[in-house]
């Protein structure tokens, strides 16, 4: 029995687009998609009409004229007299790295952090809880400028490393902290492809013995497994593994004739060695402890959202507390914590644009800042850098739902 | 102008609104108040005092056009932008004129559609280093750690400089001149380079500026002047006019305490006729008569707003140079009022 009668199918009148529920909602949804693209389209001609008055127009031809500018980080070849475009790859380049080692270190504070927040401890326990309130409660812009000026402020200038008797010395004798960034060895190849200066090739080797490893050792556990099935013994592979890791990658290096550059002050700076600069270690440990301190929540709410009984079922079987948590509580809070993990990493990716503040040369700092101000293109290079944070965040998006559907709960 | 506003709002402020720009004078007239954009604060050129008004050299154009236009000095509103928004600043509208050390380029004159008036301070980039680093020359810079202002024409010399005399730096783009100081000052980079002018109000703000030098190379030529967005003239002919009185006053010997003596018992007519007191300048401009009377009043004429605010006597202590009238081997030069 229902209170509504459609009419019968045939009997379409005008005024059934309104009062017909059949076809009402269609209507509605028209017309809102109608006033929408009048909306964007009257926009856009307003855009081009004010543009066309100033004389202006709009062209992505400046990408390729020569930037003029230098920028200090830059992952691939670059200077002054490169094209805009690739100053603005060397930023893109710069945004995905401090947002990866970001979305690395954010991650292990977090889930320590998240884990020890429910510790028994209640020094540990109040300690954590502090961590997260102070550092998500405060805009990680004023951390990022807060370790920026700590750091220049209280690490030494490379000056301090000269003279005899110098106020500052290096760690070992192979790190510097300077108030510029730290300076650690670098690695190069003496007998490796492409000239001393070490190509990507001798890299890509090493890689893939690395890669040849994994697959070595996980085909030594499943044997493993194998043996243990059938006779109930387990062979021991510790050795095994350790020396199929290290002994290849080892023997490579040799191959390749591997040699550590060490940093030593050279005129103004340290010269040799890799240096990573401050604006890069400021921005990066920002970003991670802010962030880390919303995932130490995500990942507090996901461990209490697995039942105490399962907790309990597992100390039951006689499980002690570390393999409770890693073998029972963990993957199963997984599946909470991985969907609010998804925003964090993208939080964590458009924050990175908070560079500019401590001169950190990302997207935004180059195609956003010097490139749009050297060359007037405010629209164009605006887009491209929503264009880039959109398809940035999408693939983020993408990657992080394909391991969300392979963590989730299966209902078969 | 609502659509502009609208639009400016969802897009970007910056270039959509200036459609709507057309008409400064009457614009500034109507709201009875200029509103200048102005450096984020260098001392000497443009910074607010202990009691929050703007003083300095460049700010003192600022007040000269607005006693010209609204015969009121203080009828003022200044907008401090930094070297990255100071363009869109203007282009939209936000601000009236711009007197911010600019440097007058070819690309901003043709290209960002702006209209420099004239020059107000002829300047060339330099560098400044710690004494203690014992540096006597540019060229000795090689590996050398340099702070910039982002946004700037300086970031482009210098990288012709370096590239030019093949040797390598490493830039640490910075936005403000206060940031910059402080990097500067902790070591965090071993070289500041911005306008020669710059570096010595930079410097007079130091605690102790004798342990730094400015070394001798100037590696560009910096004319620094106010300018207006690019298709409004009658607004553009009022700053520059302006300005020129101001450059033309210290030629005549008219100064903010003789200028009102000099307007009524001058024989002078280029005198007379700058002050208002015979032809019609300023009905041509659509001013008052007296309207270059009254800009001389404000802050003094060129040579007085230079001498109070980063001349020789002041800690900036910079020496007229270039900047001293075409009579006293300068550069300063301006046409006649007639």
């Amino acid at each position: 029995m229902t209170s509504l009668t459609d009419p019968q199918r045939g009997s379409f009148r005008l005024s059934s687009l309104l009062n017909d529920t059949r076809y009402r909602s269609m209507t509605l949804q028209v017309i809102a998609a109608v006033v929408l693209a009048l909306t964007l389209g009257y926009l856009y001609s307003n855009l081009m009409a004010n543009l066309q008055e100033q004389g202006l127009d709009i062209s992505f031809d400046f990408l390729y004229s020569p930037a003029g500018y230098d920028i200090n980080q830059t992952l691939i070849d670059y200077n002054s007299q490169s094209t805009n475009l690739r100053a603005a790859v060397v930023g893109v380049l710069n945004t995905l790295l401090v947002a990866f080692l970001a979305c690395v270190t954010a991650t292990v504070f977090g889930v320590i952090a998240g884990v020890l927040r429910l510790s028994k401890n209640w020094l540990v326990r109040k300690l954590m809880a502090f961590y997260v309130e102070i550092f998500r409660n405060i805009p990680v812009l004023i951390w990022i400028i807060i370790i920026f000026t700590i750091m220049t402020a209280v690490m030494p200038a490379p000056s301090a490393f000269r003279g005899d008797t110098p106020s500052s010395s290096m760690l070992f004798d192979l790190f510097a902290f300077t108030n510029r960034g730290v300076y650690v060895p670098g690695p190069y190849f003496t007998r490796g492809f492409g000239g001393e200066d070490g190509s990507w090739i001798n890299w890509l080797l090493v890689i893939g013995v690395l890669v040849a490893s994994l697959f070595a050792t996980r085909a030594v556990s499943a044997r493993a497994n194998d043996k243990q099935a059938k006779t109930g013994v387990r062979p021991k592979t510790f050795w095994l593994n350790l020396a199929i890791w290290f002994v290849p990658v080892i023997v490579l290096l040799f191959a390749l004739g591997l040699q550590w550059d060490i940093p030593e002050l050279r005129g103004f700076n340290f010269g040799g060695g890799i240096k990573i600069g401050g604006p890069l270690i400021a921005l990066w440990f920002a970003l991670s402890i802010y962030t880390g301190a919303f995932i130490a929540e995500n990942v507090r709410a996901g461990i209490q959202a697995v039942s105490r009984g399962q907790t309990e079922a597992a100390s039951a079987l006689g499980l002690r507390p570390r393999r409770v948590m890693n073998l029972v509580v963990l993957p199963q809070a997984l599946r909470v914590i991985i969907p609010p993990l998804i925003s964090q990493y993208l939080n964590i990716t458009k924050n990175s644009s908070l560079a500019i503040a401590v001169g950190y040369a990302d997207i935004t700092a180059t195609l956003g800042g010097i490139t749009l101000n050297q060359t007037g293109r405010a629209i164009e290079c605006v887009l491209l850098l929503m264009l880039f944070y959109l398809v940035i965040s999408l693939c983020i998006s993408a990657v992080m739902n394909v391991y969300n559907n392979a963590m989730k709960l299966k209902e078969r | 102008m609502k659509k502009s506003v609208f639009l400016g709002a969802l897009t970007f402020a910056g270039l959509a609104a200036g459609a709507a720009a057309a008409g400064t004078l009457e614009d500034v007239q109507a709201r009875g108040k200029l509103n200048c954009g102005v450096t984020t604060g260098l001392v000497g050129f443009a910074a607010p005092d202990a009691n929050g008004e703007w003083n300095g050299f460049d700010v003192a154009v600022c007040r000269a056009v607005a006693a010209a236009v609204l015969g009121d000095p203080t009828a003022v509103e200044f907008i401090p932008t930094t070297g990255k928004t100071r363009f869109t600043a203007l282009a939209s509208g936000e601000i009236d004129m711009l007197a911010r050390n600019t440097t007058w380029t070819f690309s901003r004159d043709v290209d960002l559609k702006f209209d420099f008036v004239g020059v107000n301070y002829y300047d060339g980039q330099g560098f400044m280093v710690p004494k203690a680093l014992g540096v006597s020359s540019a060229k000795d810079l090689d590996g050398a750690t340099v702070c910039i202002q982002t946004g700037t024409t300086t970031e482009l010399n210098l990288a012709d400089f370096f590239r030019a005399n093949n040797i390598n730096y490493e830039p640490v783009p910075i936005e403000t001149n206060a940031e910059a100081q402080q990097q500067y000052l902790a070591g965090a980079c071993d070289v500041y380079t911005t306008d020669a002018s710059g570096l010595a109000a930079t410097r007079a703000t130091f605690e102790n500026p004798d342990e730094h030098t400015l070394l001798p190379e100037i590696v560009s030529k910096e004319p620094l002047g106010p300018l207006v967005r690019h298709g409004d003239n009658e607004w553009g002919d009022v700053v520059r006019w302006t300005l020129n009185a101001l450059i033309t006053a210290e030629e005549l010997g008219v100064t903010s305490a003789n200028v009102g003596d000099m307007a009524s018992n001058t024989t002078n007519p280029e005198v007379a006729r700058l002050l208002g007191t015979e032809g019609n300048l300023g009905e041509m401009m659509g001013l008052e008569a007296d309207w270059a009377k009254k800009a001389i009043m404000s802050e003094g004429n060129y040579g007085e707003i230079f001498a109070k605010n980063i001349g020789e006597e002041t800690p900036i202590g910079l020496a007229r140079g270039l900047n001293a009238q075409w009579t006293d081997g300068g550069l300063l030069y301006s046409p006649p009022f007639r």
